[in-house]
């Protein structure tokens, strides 16, 4: 059967089991839609947290990045999976002690104040938002690419099957999806990765093989890679460009940044006990780090398949998956020099971010690039970074159904993440401000049925953002990270560590660290205010992904001072401290 | 219900294995993988060099460890304090 059939069978059944499960977990009351009633078993939610946490972009695109920045993309490896030793011993045993519904709850009640409670929302709302966009757009990009449909109605399809599970069975149709998505996800992650790894060291498991002798030498994969990269005048992959303190940054904003997204923290409210939250950190880490210690043995593996392939190949002598991936515009060869060979060195192609193909064959069959070709370095090779993980198989030689299952993880590692976001956004609205400050008198279906109509809202929302993604979605994604380290992070620790500090340092540290984070990056990042920059011009040579970093470290410094400059919390505040530092009623 | 005194220990001693396991957690990652790699890069593990080696690998395996640690840890203390949930 060819890649189509396959890839429309494998997803078509994923979906079916989809859908099936959301009718099968159809929530009744709001605890089962918040929270799946709080019956969650440990493994199950350690699973689906994964799959909740794994997004389009960690599937598709991270094993690609790290291909193209070898070891600088340690920072998205250790800081996203550091957080959650973070989230395990520092947030989530307490808050789900803590027992209600959302984070904007914990801040709300924790710092006795409205107030609070809707900066955490907006911050909540906003950090879901920017994320979920960049999901549905994820969804629409695997389908043109497998299925040959338009993106928008990639975006379409994917909107339906969210919206059925979601609106009908809320934290329980989507807990149990999850867990069904990650096992996809994995197994469409795991055997493309096994098999290369055999083809190219004869070792099964990945995380050994990147450091294994390739078959017939005795030198190791990773040395072959450093040494073929150097030979061309590119940095080695086990050597980085980033400075150490920017890399230093980055990771401490990812880390905190993970421990700090709302729709990470509440899976954590699902499981039945105290000790079944930790437990669960415990089991959602190992499911996820299976996906991360792959990643860079793919990352190797691709980069050097790529470069052994491609370089100094005559056009006419390439694998024929070079004309497929032309074809999808991902990649893209500029002969400088006319001698019909492919140069692949260091330096862009041409100045824009894709190439533009003008219609016309060149001499020697590819599909000539009308982008103006950049003649101050020799590159002659445009490879887009997703590329990795998409066309590794084809590049592998592996069989079709594995293709098509390729198509299928990467389905379900977007839509998990878009259902867990959207869910986050209802609640904060039907929860959090409709229940608890503009209508307390709410009858519970009431609240079930605006908790249902604001996931709907919210599904068309994250729709329209991914069939028209505002330009600086892509580059605010990796930034909702630093917002939720400049805000959530200090005051939810603080609130459980620190029992004096009070809701005026609270609220200063929450608006002063997500103030500056996000002045920082429309300056910095976006260039919406002042002129232009460059990296010269950052503060300290600190990125804007690793300022979130240093919003966090404003946000601690100016809660503790305004917090002894104002009147100590309440009384009951203290006990409900107490309270929530032991497993048992007290 | 253990009294005040007890459940003063109890999160006093809890504290203190965060701090042991949060020292172990900078180490592996922000010591190995990030500060040391050049130095770490000099020793080699099989083929690879062993600061990449930590970012890419052994700082990931070392969080996985903590947290399992972090339960068992926990679990036990619970009981010695007879505070864990039936």
């Amino acid at each position: 059967m060819d890649v189509q059939v396959w890839t429309y069978l494998i997803v078509g059944v994923t979906f079916a089991i989809y859908i099936g499960i959301a009718i099968w977990a159809r929530a009744s009351s709001t605890k089962e839609f918040y929270v799946a009633g709080g019956h969650v078993p440990p493994l199950a939610n350690g699973m689906a947290t994964a799959a909740d946490w794994m997004s389009a972009a960690s599937f598709l695109s991270m094993a690609g990045l790290i291909a193209f920045s070898g070891y600088d993309g340690s920072v998205y490896l250790m800081g996203w999976t550091g957080g959650y030793v973070l989230l395990a011993l520092l947030l989530a045993p307490y808050l789900r002690k803590f027992g209600k519904f959302t984070v904007p709850d914990f801040i709300g009640d924790r710092y006795y104040s409205n107030v609070a409670r809707t900066v955490a929302v907006i911050s909540a709302l906003f950090v879901s938002f920017t994320y979920v966009a960049g999901q549905m757009r994820g969804v629409g990009v695997v389908f043109s690419r497998f299925l040959e449909t338009d993106i928008n109605n990639g975006v379409y399809i994917g909107m339906g099957i969210v919206f059925i599970y979601a609106v009908l069975g809320g934290m329980k149709g989507i807990t149990y999806t999850q867990v069904a998505q990650y096992c996809i996800l994995i197994f469409a992650f795991m055997v493309p990765a096994i098999f290369i790894s055999i083809q190219l060291t004869g070792n099964p498991i990945p995380q050994l093989g990147f450091g294994s002798d390739v078959v017939g030498t005795d030198v190791s994969l990773l040395d072959k890679l450093d040494g073929l990269m150097t030979e061309l005048g590119f940095t080695a992959f086990t050597d980085g460009n980033k400075s150490t303190t920017d890399i230093f940054f980055i990771t401490a904003a990812l880390m905190v940044g993970t421990a700090g997204l709302p729709h990470v923290i509440v899976r954590f409210f699902t499981v039945p006990k105290v000790r079944d939250a930790r437990l669960s950190a415990g089991y959602a880490l190992v499911f996820i780090a299976i996906l991360y210690t792959t990643a860079p043995a793919v990352a190797a593996f691709a980069r050097t398949n790529l470069m052994d392939s491609v370089n100094d190949k005559h056009y006419t002598e390439i694998p024929e998956w070079f004309g497929t991936w032309e074809e999808a515009g991902l990649l893209a060869w500029g002969d400088k020099n006319g001698d019909g060979v492919i140069q692949y060195r260091p330096g862009k192609v041409f100045a824009e971010k894709a190439p533009v193909f003008s219609g016309e064959a060149g001499p020697s069959g590819q599909r000539l690039v009308s982008n103006e070709l950049l003649m101050d370095n020799e590159n002659e090779l445009f490879i887009d970074r997703d590329i990795m993980v998409l066309a590794n198989p084809e590049i592998a030689n592996l069989p079709n159904w594995v293709i098509a299952l390729v198509a299928a993880g990467g389905l379900a590692a977007a839509l998990s993440t878009a259902a867990g976001l959207l869910l986050v956004i209802s609640t904060s609205v039907s929860h959090d401000l409709v229940k608890k400050q503009w209508l307390p008198d709410l009858s519970e279906k009431g609240e079930l049925w605006i908790a249902r109509g604001a996931a709907m809202l919210a599904v068309i929302v994250a729709g329209y953002f991914g069939i028209n993604p505002p330009d600086f979605v892509a580059a605010v994604v990796a930034l909702a990270f630093g917002l939720a380290a400049a805000s959530f992070f200090p005051a939810i620790f603080l609130g459980i560590f620190y029992k004096r500090m009070n809701k005026q340092g609270a609220i200063a540290g929450m608006v002063t660290g997500l103030g500056i984070t996000v002045f920082y990056m429309m300056r910095y990042k976006l260039g919406w205010i002042g002129g232009p920059v460059t990296a010269d011009d950052w503060w300290f040579g600190i990125s804007p992904e690793g300022f979130g970093t240093i919003g966090m470290i404003i946000n601690f410094v100016v809660a503790l001072i305004v917090c002894h400059l104002t009147p100590a919390p309440p009384e009951d505040i203290g006990e409900m401290v107490e309270n929530i530092r032991v497993p048992v009623k007290n | 219900m253990p009294d005040k005194n007890a459940l003063k220990a109890y999160w006093k001693e809890n504290v203190r294995y965060l701090i042991i396991l949060l020292l172990i957690w900078f180490l592996v990652s922000y010591g190995c993988g990030i500060l040391f790699v050049e130095q770490l890069n000099q020793v080699r593990i099989g083929g690879f060099k062993l600061g990449f080696w930590f970012a890419q690998q052994g700082a990931i395996y070392s969080f996985v460890m903590l947290i399992f640690v972090y339960v068992r840890l926990m679990n036990k203390l619970d009981k010695k304090y007879k505070v864990e949930e039936d």
